[in-house]
């Protein structure tokens, strides 16, 4: 019961804060409409233009949404909240999981949008495929959604947008979610693959005709949730300091 | 203040110390507080009050020492929801009203006041649905006080709880601070305001530079820093003659000026112009609690450089 009541509030609270949601929300969308509006009859690498940039647009915007709860986390130390949360009996793990609740219901918010959107531009998937994607989709986040807590302690309230921002658009190009792969072969195209930010987007891919994961994702994004997630604990905890 | 024979204690401290780079916070500070008591930690800025608040709740590590809380480490107490706190700074989160922001803080605590009456012994019932960013100074401080109270807490700590209030504000907040160390809460508070502590607490612990200097039953510290300063220009007496004098604790010579720190000014000022004439441009000041401080700390001479710096 304890922890039904914390997290409705925090997401009440997340969800309260409409021009961050609409803003999380807004990007991806009129990026997506204005794009593929104007490519829709286009094909590229062998996909129809609005499936394509749907699956990129959901990847980028997913993945924003998950990271920038790093903003609002800069904000509560700011505010002196984290230390006031320090001395009630608020466990760590009820925190995090709030924390990722919330930057999953944004990111699930992002996904449903622009699967409308391409609906209206003419994509067409199976229930099937659709379940592969989003479910791909949102296990390749769990990275992302822990990056972003770390994130948020991590750095003062100031500096979080640039490092969101950068962080993403340093995630996406990695990952290849503009349409070109960094590297093609070779030691960094290893390196590439040892992200998760190459996961998300082959999870994203996985909706043109692609296929699900192969074990090798399924690793990646379990060893970087196994690593960020005890630092994510730690960065919680050590961060005890008045702001 | 002996700290391992105090069974039951509610706090025990012990040796605790803490630096930040060359400054010593909080300086081997031995203390031990029985449940129940209502106790003020008194002193000016920078005597290490914040610092002791931040290390009895957890939020600080000590250097070397210990806390004890109910026998536990801060950490296990927090857990267990016995521990509740007011923090110097810090304000509220947004996008809640006030009643929610309290039930959010209550739902994780085991024995959690109800929402309304910490509301309303906290004065905070009057804007209770209201957005948390739009309430006043005064108002956004009864809020952080409900979401202390509302923790039901055996052991409370309020760290200048009433550094944002007016004067209405202040007296409605001691009566609710009251009827909290009548139900046998123990709870420990930090001021600057020597009247708030000899009001509000049945002891005082004298805290000035990390160390405290006094710890005892409030009227007697009262009688201790309470005192008054003479001042005159005298040139040429003794130091020594004039801390002979009737009524004189502490006296300083200052090139020609001599400081007479009194426990009885009256009698002080007539025993110095009965001896010294000659003495002219006299001052007596009702003394600040700063200029107490250094006084008693004087006495003790633990550090000399510091305090002929600062009375200089």
């Amino acid at each position: 019961m304890i922890r039904v009541t914390y997290l409705r509030y925090e997401v009440l609270r997340n969800f309260r804060n409409w021009r961050f949601i609409v803003l999380t929300l807004a990007f991806p969308l009129v990026l997506y409409f204005a794009v593929a509006t104007e490519n829709q009859h286009k094909m590229f690498n062998g996909t129809a233009f609005p499936l394509y940039f749907m699956t990129a647009m959901a990847t980028l915007g997913t993945m924003a949404s998950v990271i920038s709860g790093g903003a609002i986390i800069a904000a509560d130390r700011a505010a002196g909240w984290t230390r006031q949360m320090r001395i009630t009996p608020l466990r760590a793990a009820t925190y995090l999981r709030a924390k990722v609740v919330c930057g999953y219901l944004r990111a699930l918010l992002t996904i449903v949008l622009l699967a409308l959107a391409g609906t209206l531009l003419g994509v067409r998937l199976s229930a099937g495929e659709w379940l592969t994607v989003v479910g791909l989709l949102l296990a390749g986040l769990v990275p992302f959604a822990v990056l972003g807590i770390i994130i948020g302690h991590l750095i003062g309230t100031d500096a979080t947008a640039p490092a969101v921002g950068g962080i993403v658009t340093l995630f996406c190009l990695l990952g290849g979610v503009y349409g070109f792969q960094i590297a093609q072969s070779g030691p960094m195209l290893q390196v590439i693959k040892g992200l998760p930010s190459y996961w998300l987007v082959q999870a994203g891919k996985s909706a043109l005709g692609g296929s699900g994961w192969p074990a090798e994702g399924w690793i990646v994004a379990a060893v970087w949730t196994g690593v960020l997630v005890p630092l994510a604990v730690l960065a919680y905890r050590r961060d005890t300091s008045r702001a | 203040m002996a700290t391992d024979n105090a069974p039951g204690a509610a706090i025990v401290l012990s040796h605790l110390s803490k630096s930040y780079g060359n400054v010593q916070a909080v300086r081997e500070v031995d203390l031990s507080i029985a449940p129940g008591e209502t106790v003020a930690l008194l002193g000016p800025n920078g005597a290490g009050k914040s610092t002791t608040i931040d290390m009895v709740l957890g939020l600080t590590k000590p250097d070397r020492g210990r806390v004890s809380l109910f026998g536990m480490s801060p950490a296990r107490a927090v857990a267990a929801g016995v521990v509740g706190g007011m923090l110097q700074t810090g304000s509220l989160i947004d996008h809640l009203t006030v009643r929610e922001l309290v039930t959010m803080v209550a739902s994780l605590y085991p024995r959690p006041l109800a929402v309304a009456e910490a509301l309303q012994q906290t004065g905070a019932s009057g804007f209770a649905d209201r957005a948390t960013n739009r309430l006043s100074g005064g108002q956004t401080q009864r809020v952080r006080f409900a979401v202390a109270l509302v923790a039901n807490p055996d052991l409370l700590l309020l760290d200048e709880p009433t550094a944002a209030l007016d004067v209405e504000g202040r007296r409605e907040f001691w009566a609710s601070t009251r009827s909290i160390a009548a139900q046998g809460k123990t709870v420990i508070f930090a001021t600057h305001y020597l009247e708030e502590a000899d009001a509000y607490a049945d002891r005082i612990v004298l805290m000035a530079r990390g160390r405290i200097v006094a710890d005892g039953p409030a009227t007697e510290i009262k009688a201790r820093v309470g005192g008054r300063t003479v001042r005159a220009t005298l040139p040429g007496a003794e130091v020594a003659q004039l801390a002979a004098l009737p009524g004189v604790r502490n006296a300083d010579r200052h090139g020609d000026s001599v400081i007479l720190t009194c426990t009885d000014s009256d009698a002080a000022l007539r025993g110095l112009l009965g001896r010294f004439p000659e003495a002219r441009d006299i001052e007596v000041h009702g003394s600040g609690l700063e200029e107490a401080f250094l006084a008693l700390t004087a006495d003790e001479n633990d550090d000399p450089r510091y305090v002929t710096e600062e009375t200089r």
